[in-house]
């Protein structure tokens, strides 16, 4: 298992257009994809429970991997987080 | 019965807002949102494989219908606003959501009809509750997949294919079911909800197809087949129509063609009297679309672009750049005419009305309010518009401005944002002319103090009757009390036209009234600088501009102030023009 805090650095937070990114990259991994967010869980390969997490700019999540390929998919995954989900900061 | 169908036939005059331009004569294609109507059922062990199944190919037909309403999207609209329709699609792929659906099936037995409008109401009320607007907004688009699962597991088919030209009528058509009708042969669309800048009405216009919305109770007025007239120009709707109506429209439809002929003459000539005084006659725009279609028709710019139709099937606020790249497009494709834009106006019926739920929209939180309340937002746009403005023909506009201490504040956002990019070291427009609307009345009684803070005044006359008099023009009750012609409507203008003047502010007028031919003359001789129409219009109010001595729409103006009702003013200007215009069809 891994666990990665990762921060919300677009202004936007995350809105459909990011959640819907977050959901097409934890799609291609085998491994569990669970994100934390003041004590809640959810699932991160549903799209519902990230856009219900309505995380804004500045916020931390704890991301939580399980499973095979859960090396490549932490660290693609934190790219994704990092690059502000190429949106405006 | 025979009265019932003597009754049923008379003809049935309903006036909505303006959607889309154009005239159409035609038969309707009533469509109705699905409503679910839900029965609990408990499901026998030997029915839930049935079940399961039944729930899972719903899921397949809805993916299959989305699929295509998303590609269609995305080739009319174009990836960004086509994002809403992608989402969706995820929606029906979500794991978790559909093993609770599935494993609830087996543990619980209850019809999965229950279970969908159960576990996507969970998720409805967090996104409701979240503090976050776009979150709550996101409300909506569960409902709407929502209830194309429920749809599709009761066996109804999306109707989406119609024959013949139709005129579609809806009491609630949804952005995504227009634009799928739109592969149809559609005439234009009628809705009862939806303002002037809703989805739908952008839609249709991006879409170039005749729209009226906000038209209440059509849906139940109508019947499929009946032959209807939309005149998305006026905002009219006519079901039953007579003979003469009838010849009457088909007669306006071809003087619209026409004019584009006729009076293309117009086109390169300003907006002047007979004896040199000369006005603005100036084109209001939603889409960069219409840009080609303002120079057709002859326009001294645009007095009024809607900023808000960026946000056209968006989700989010464009980003600096995007906005930059929209106005520069504007503000260059107008050069060396001047574009006003004003910022943008969201809040009372357009585009947040899921997101914050209010008593009373109309005064609520709306035009500056919002912005003020949002100067990130804010600060964005203004950079945007200051970045577009080296060519020096951009003015910024504020919408629903009622305080000296707003526009006060919104200026120093502006200073705030030209010190930002003189940071940055780019280029804009130091000397960038500024404006507000006057749509409520206590910004009219202040006109004098407002036009000392900015260089024009803009009045929205749509808000401000409604304001003014107390009357909603969506309300079938009232509607009639919504008067263009009321005397203290008039006064309220001239009011407002004096006082800024004095001031040294220049006075436009950029609501419906300054595209109504029947009140041109009238607004001329009140002294009004700036008319800005629909571009439909443009050249027919150019024609009376340049028919008439400015000294004579003076005395006119003189005239109608001493008059003390509507009808009365009315009766004198429908003479005057028919006197002067014989041509001209007047309302």
């Amino acid at each position: 298992m891994i666990t990665r805090d990762v921060t919300i650095r677009n202004r936007a937070g995350l809105h459909t257009r990011p959640a819907a990114a977050i959901v097409k990259l934890a799609a291609k991994y085998k491994a569990e994809f669970w994100i934390e967010k003041d004590g809640v869980e959810i699932n991160g390969k549903s799209i519902i429970g990230v856009m219900t997490l309505a995380a804004e700019q500045g916020s931390t999540l704890s991301l939580r991997f399980e499973g095979p390929d859960e090396g490549a998919f932490a660290e693609a995954m934190a790219q994704l987080f990092e690059s502000a989900f190429g949106e405006p900061t | 019965m025979t009265d019932q169908t003597a009754q049923t036939r008379q003809e049935v005059k309903l006036r909505g807002i303006p959607g889309a331009p154009g005239i159409v004569i035609g038969p309707v294609y009533l469509h109705r949102k699905h409503d679910p109507a839900i029965t609990a059922r408990t499901i026998t062990p030997g029915e839930v494989n049935r079940e399961l199944d039944r729930f899972l190919q719903s899921v397949e037909r809805s993916k299959k219908e989305l699929t295509k309403i998303f590609d269609f999207a995305e080739k009319k609209l174009g990836a960004d606003q086509s994002q809403i329709f992608e989402a969706q699609l995820m929606i029906l792929d979500d794991p978790t959501l559909f093993d609770a659906i599935r494993k609830r099936l087996l543990k619980e037995r209850k019809n999965v009809e229950v279970l969908i409008q159960e576990e996507f109401g969970k998720y409805h009320e967090m996104l409701l509750a979240s503090k976050d607007e776009y979150a709550r907004a996101r409300a909506d688009d569960l409902d709407d997949v929502r209830n194309r699962i429920l749809r599709n597991l009761q066996d109804e088919k999306l109707v989406s294919r119609i024959d013949g030209s139709r005129i579609i009528v809806s009491p609630n058509l949804a952005a995504a079911d227009a634009l799928i009708f739109s592969r149809n042969d559609v005439l234009a669309y009628v809705t009862e909800v939806g303002g002037a800048t809703s989805h739908m009405a952008l839609l249709a216009r991006a879409l170039k197809i005749p729209a009226v919305v906000g038209v209440h109770q059509v849906a139940t007025l109508v019947k499929p087949d009946d032959t209807v007239i939309v005149d998305g120009y006026n905002g009219l709707v006519i079901l039953h129509p007579t003979p003469e109506s009838i010849r009457h429209f088909e007669k306006k439809q071809e003087q619209y063609h026409s004019f584009e002929e006729t009076l293309s003459a117009l086109r390169d000539l300003p907006a002047e009297t007979l004896d040199g005084h000369r006005v603005h006659l100036a084109a209001n725009i939603e889409l960069a679309q219409e840009l080609d279609f303002i120079k057709v028709q002859g326009a001294d710019g645009i007095g009024l672009y809607r900023s808000e139709s960026l946000l056209l099937g968006r989700e989010l606020f464009p980003s600096e750049d995007e906005q930059y790249e929209e106005y520069r497009r504007i503000a260059e494709a107008v050069f060396p005419k001047h574009a006003i834009i004003r910022t943008f106006d969201i809040g009372g019926d357009k585009f947040m009305a899921a997101a914050v739920r209010e008593n009373n929209p109309f005064l609520g939180w709306r035009g500056i309010r919002v912005m003020l309340d949002r100067p990130r937002l804010f600060l964005d746009q203004l950079r945007a518009i200051l970045r577009a403005s080296t060519l020096k023909n951009l003015a910024v506009m504020f919408p629903m401005v009622t305080s000296i201490k707003e526009v006060q504040l919104a200026k120093q956002l502006l200073t705030q944002a030209k010190d930002d990019l003189r940071a940055r070291g780019i280029a804009f427009d130091d000397a960038i002319k500024i404006g507000v609307m006057i749509e409520v009345p206590g910004a009219a009684i202040i006109a004098d103090h407002l036009a000392r803070e900015v260089n024009f005044l803009s009045i929205g006359t749509n808000d401000l009757i409604q304001y003014l008099l107390a009357v909603d023009r969506g309300n079938d009750i009232v509607s009639d009390l919504f008067q263009e012609f009321h005397p203290a409507v008039i006064r309220f203008l001239r009011r407002i036209i004096e006082r800024g003047k004095q001031e040294h502010a220049w006075v436009g007028l950029c609501g419906e009234m300054a595209g109504d031919p029947m009140a041109t003359l009238l607004l001329l001789g009140l002294g009004l600088d700036e008319f800005s129409v629909v571009p439909t219009v443009l050249p027919e109010i150019k024609k009376i501009i340049r028919s008439v001595h400015f000294t004579e729409a003076k005395h006119i103006a003189e005239r109608v102030l001493t008059m003390q009702s509507e009808d009365e003013i009315k009766a004198f200007l429908r003479h005057m023009m028919k006197l002067k215009f014989p041509e001209i069809p007047i309302g």
